[in-house]
């Protein structure tokens, strides 16, 4: 569980986040979702430790963040930052391989690369091992960068606007990736999201954000309402069912 | 393998052509090739392979491969440190000038870092030219404070960086270079993972304050060392590092030794082209690298990033 505590973090005197208190449980996948500017991305980064808030406490699994080792931090979370976008010419393995430097410092065994093999095969990376990223598609090297935070091989995964350079085909396919993987290697997923239906569709919970506070946070279903989605994001939604599973449109 | 041995053979042969090329003929006159011709062999290869380095670390530490130590106004506040040791103690033992040359060029990387912070990211370009336009301030400044004070001599000998004066005695500064690329290939991973960037490199649990710290200052102790020793030679950190990487990508662990043996054949070669071209007159080899590299640095700009590799 990663617990929240009285979060507020400034930026050149604007404060972005005001006194976040809130609890994340394990397993599945969390969204975090909300307009532009809510502050979603920069709780992800408070949550990581990577930035440090004005005030209040981070516990990840009772770790604190700010205080462990850089080592111990990165072996209790891995974030991936929005658009990784440089253009890097390490080949996917060798970017998948950093994701154990955590574990290994430099000296990678047996145990990392099995790992890397894994993280290979589960966002299907196995046959563009070899190649440079530079050379990938925007979806492929997302898909490297994300599987280099899985082999990192952490109790949570922390994703920032991992849909964004992807187009409809890719990002379900990532999704659907995300929520079987989350299953099996029994991780959790906290990741940002723009587009609502990915997480009415994928996510096991949904936070929602608005002016750097927390407006609600519950059960995807429970949290899927008309009037819950108009105060967040100050536009009107309907609301359809289609098979079973919640659509959101903009009206 | 093929590789390290297409490397290897064409630096042995720029070697052999730099020991035998000379106003003197060396029969009966082996003197000379300990006292002048090794040294001077040695210390192209030594400087060309500490430029490369330096470049390709500066290159990680800014995420951007069009930059290199002498984009960064290294050198020129290098100098001007030098010419205030010159002016306040000339006495100074060249180990006092190493260190200040080398304080200074950190110095100077540190506010060009300061300036790229400002730089959007999104034109790889933009950099490069602010590190121009930076060095060239720098540069100024010191030629006015070179003609002010009648230095301006000195300041030609690190500008147009050459081997001609280099001789036995003159140039074992060079051989801390060698220890240096050591340092920097047991921490090759680290430098590999400041080019991920400053969020990813924290998230993977890497120190990136200290990382990029140790970084910089190998930078400037290498350009202080260059610099001192045989004066500025442009691009070498450029070209090398980008060779490289277009062809064996950016795993320094792998590619650092290659990166090396890139600047040294490179730096070795413009001496050779330098010494052979005019024949038995010399033009410095920081004029011949000059063209060669800028070129290369033209269709860099231009090219494609490349496809494939291992």
């Amino acid at each position: 569980m990663i617990e929240i505590n009285g979060l507020s973090y400034r930026i050149d005197g604007t404060k972005i986040l005001h006194d976040v208190t809130m609890r994340l449980e394990s397993g599945g996948i969390t969204a975090l979702i909300g307009p532009n500017g809510a502050g979603k991305s920069t709780l992800l980064h408070c949550i990581s430790g990577l930035e440090t808030p004005e005030r209040g406490t981070v516990r990840i699994d009772g770790l604190d963040p700010f205080a462990a080792p850089a080592r111990d931090r990165a072996r209790a979370v891995a974030l991936l930052r929005q658009s990784p976008a440089l253009v890097s010419r390490l080949s996917v393995r060798e970017l998948v391989g950093f994701g154990r430097w955590p574990h290994h410092q430099g000296r990678p065994g047996a145990a990392d690369r099995d790992a890397v093999d894994r993280a290979l095969g589960a966002f299907a990376l196995a046959d563009l091992a070899g190649r440079s990223i530079a050379t990938l598609s925007g979806g492929q090297r997302q898909r490297a960068f994300i599987a280099m935070t899985w082999a990192q091989e952490t109790p949570w995964m922390l994703l920032d606007e991992p849909l964004n350079a992807l187009d409809p085909r890719h990002a379900r396919d990532l999704m659907a990736r995300l929520h079987a993987l989350s299953r099996d290697a029994a991780r959790s997923i906290v990741i940002v999201l723009h587009d609502i239906n990915a997480a009415a569709g994928w996510a096991d919970r949904i936070v929602a954000m608005k002016a750097g506070r927390i407006v609600a946070q519950d059960a995807c279903a429970a949290l899927l309402t008309e009037d819950t989605l108009r105060e967040v994001f100050d536009t009107p939604f309907e609301l359809l069912e289609h098979r079973g599973r919640k659509v959101v449109v903009a009206r | 393998m093929r590789v390290w041995a297409i490397a290897l053979v064409a630096l042995a042969a720029l070697i052999s052509v730099s020991l035998c090329l000379g106003a003197a003929n060396l029969d009966g006159e082996g003197w000379l090739l300990t006292v002048s011709r090794i040294p001077r062999t040695m210390a192209a290869l030594l400087a060309g392979a500490g430029l490369a380095l330096a470049g390709v670390v500066v290159q990680q530490v800014v995420q951007n491969r069009l930059v290199e130590p002498s984009l960064t106004g290294a050198p020129e506040a290098s100098m001007l440190g030098l010419l205030a040791v010159t002016l306040i103690a000339p006495g100074m033992a060249v180990a006092g000038k190493m260190l200040i040359a080398a304080a200074c060029a950190l110095l100077g990387m540190t506010g060009f870092l300061a300036l790229a912070r400002r730089i959007p990211r999104e034109d790889p370009m933009l950099l490069p030219i602010v590190g121009i336009v930076y060095g060239g301030i720098l540069g100024a400044v010191c030629v006015w404070f070179a003609w002010a004070k009648d230095l301006v001599q000195y300041l030609g000998a690190w500008r147009l960086g050459e081997f001609s004066g280099v001789m036995m005695g003159r140039y074992e500064w060079l051989w801390a270079i060698a220890a240096l690329a050591g340092l920097l290939y047991l921490v090759a991973d680290r430098i590999t993972i400041l080019g991920l960037g400053e969020t990813q490199a924290r998230s993977l649990g890497l120190d990136y304050g200290q990382t990029r710290a140790l970084g910089l200052v190998v930078v400037s102790v290498i350009t202080a060392l260059v610099l001192v020793t045989v004066g500025a030679f442009p691009f070498v950190g450029l070209v090398a590092p980008n060779l490289v990487a277009r062809w064996r990508g950016d795993n320094l662990r792998a590619n650092l030794p290659l990166v090396a043996v890139g600047g040294a054949a490179l730096l070795l070669a413009a001496d050779v082209i330098g010494r052979a071209i005019r024949y038995p007159f010399e033009i410095p080899a920081a004029t011949v690298i000059a063209v060669f590299g800028a070129g290369v640095f033209l269709w860099l700009l231009h090219a494609a990033p490349g496809a494939r590799h291992g």
